[in-house]
């Protein structure tokens, strides 16, 4: 079994300063895997690396067994690998949530009522149907990360980036994300602060600490703790 | 130093002389200009705008490769059917001199000005607040609005775009040019809001700038003395 996403000792500087100084991973079929690092660590960078939106100076990554050197060898590869942005803004473009979602879709080469059709099946499947004829702008910060989540979703991906996927959403809208991802049965990385939601659903973990992934553990243990929150009184 | 410190200056001259260069119609005038604005870089020691120039003479070119075969007159060179004139080579070596004197001249004076600094000039000279506002915000926010472009344009590629020469291209690129405006009216008045909170009225509350050296005056009165010059050269 080839692994799906391999980076091998990945070196990537900008404007002189290393980001990623020999960052190392595999992620086999079916695993989910958790990045986690302080700001600025290169979390963002290296998803970008994997995808080829940024190339690296040496090291080697490999997409599904393909070693990718060139755009064209990333071109192929990125309709399988679903990239959630951490703003959603920058990836929803389209007037409408629908014509958003069929995007991939009809990058892929699908027809144009094909593509509708699948658009229409993701978003019913997320609970989020009666967006569709919406504007993407003027949907709140949660429903933009479902419709993007959709959008990726419609190409039917076997691998999943997800950065910083529950910043800024609501507790709605966050069940609706994590069972989505729950659902969902490819792989994915995963990169965020939410520890909650990383101990949920991450199998591995991996820490960035200058420019080097280090294994992690996840672990859970029980706290005595005061949980603080607001319900209509 | 020939060149005015003060920004005003710098902008009322360079508008000046390029206002009486473009009247230009003889050769040697046309050309004696754009040799002049080359001597300014050559005394300032500044280096050639090599990009700009790049780009404009790639479109004075054009003007060489049509304009002989458009005007009427003595024939140089016949290309079968057409024929070039003598008089339409020196109508484009006559434009080729003005624009380069004149390019070169706004890039010297106001090239390499910081936007800000040149909103205030231009509010010192009276030119109308919202004009400047106008101006001083594009300049700011051109960046952040091309940052947000470049990337749409990269989620649109990790989902598997690529332009090839099809409506589904076209509209992709459409609804990302549409989704920018339509991000940065929104910019625009969340902006404006901002202002409003910090107590914007409508003026921007600017110190008046000092007044220019007497040095000033007389660069930018060198100036637009050599072009008035020129002009007066040309029609005599």
């Amino acid at each position: 079994m080839t692994d799906l996403v391999r980076l091998t000792d990945l070196v990537l500087e900008r404007d002189g300063r290393a980001v990623l100084s020999g960052a190392s991973l595999a992620l086999a079929a079916g695993e989910r895997l958790a990045i986690v690092g302080a700001n600025g660590a290169g979390k963002t960078t290296l998803l970008r690396a994997i995808v080829g939106l940024e190339r690296a100076q040496a090291g080697a990554v490999a997409l599904f067994g393909e070693d990718c050197l060139r755009e064209a060898d990333f071109r192929a590869a990125r309709p399988r690998i679903g990239f959630l942005f951490q703003d959603s803004d920058d990836q929803l473009f389209c007037p409408s949530v629908l014509e958003d979602v069929a995007f991939g879709p009809l990058n892929a080469g699908l027809g144009a009522a094909e593509a509708n059709a699948r658009a229409t099946a993701t978003l019913e499947r997320l609970g989020i149907a009666h967006l569709a004829a919406r504007f993407t702008h003027r949907l709140s910060g949660g429903e933009k990360r479902l419709v993007c989540l959709a959008g990726l979703l419609a190409m039917e991906p076997r691998v999943l980036l997800l950065d910083e996927p529950t910043n800024g959403i609501d507790a709605a809208n966050g069940a609706r994300l994590a069972a989505a991802l729950a659902a969902y049965a490819g792989a994915m990385i995963l990169v965020s602060h939410d520890d909650a939601f990383v101990a949920a659903f991450a199998t591995r973990a991996m820490i960035l600490a200058e420019g080097r992934l280090v294994p992690g553990e996840i672990h859970d243990h029980p706290h005595l703790h005061s949980h603080p929150h607001i319900h209509p009184a | 130093m020939i060149l005015p410190a003060d920004l005003r200056l710098r902008l009322a001259a360079a508008f000046v002389a390029v206002a009486l260069v473009s009247q230009l119609s003889g050769l040697a005038p046309a050309l004696c200009a754009a040799a002049l604005a080359l001597t300014l870089f050559a005394l300032d020691r500044q280096a050639l705008p090599w990009r700009r120039l790049l780009h404009l003479e790639a479109f004075l070119l054009l003007l060489f490769l049509t304009l002989p075969f458009t005007i009427e007159g003595r024939a140089v060179v016949s290309l079968g059917p057409l024929s070039a004139s003598a008089e339409g080579l020196a109508r484009a070596a006559v434009l080729a001199g003005k624009v380069t004197a004149s390019v070169l001249l706004i890039a010297l004076l106001i090239g390499g000005q910081e936007p800000l600094h040149l909103g205030r000039a231009l509010a010192g000279l009276g030119l109308p607040e919202p004009l400047v506002r106008l101006f001083v915000t594009t300049a700011r926010y051109v960046g952040v609005i091309g940052a947000e472009a470049r990337r749409l344009h990269d989620a649109m590629r990790a989902r598997g775009f690529r332009a090839r020469s099809n409506l589904h291209t076209w509209r992709s690129y459409g609804y990302l040019v549409g989704m920018l405006l339509v991000r940065a009216l929104e910019r625009a008045d969340r902006v404006e809001d901002a202002m409003r909170l910090r107590g914007f009225t409508g003026r921007y509350p600017r110190a008046p700038l000092p007044a220019p050296a007497r040095a000033d005056w007389a660069g930018a009165a060198l100036i637009t003395g050599a072009a008035a010059l020129i002009l007066v050269w040309d029609k005599l």
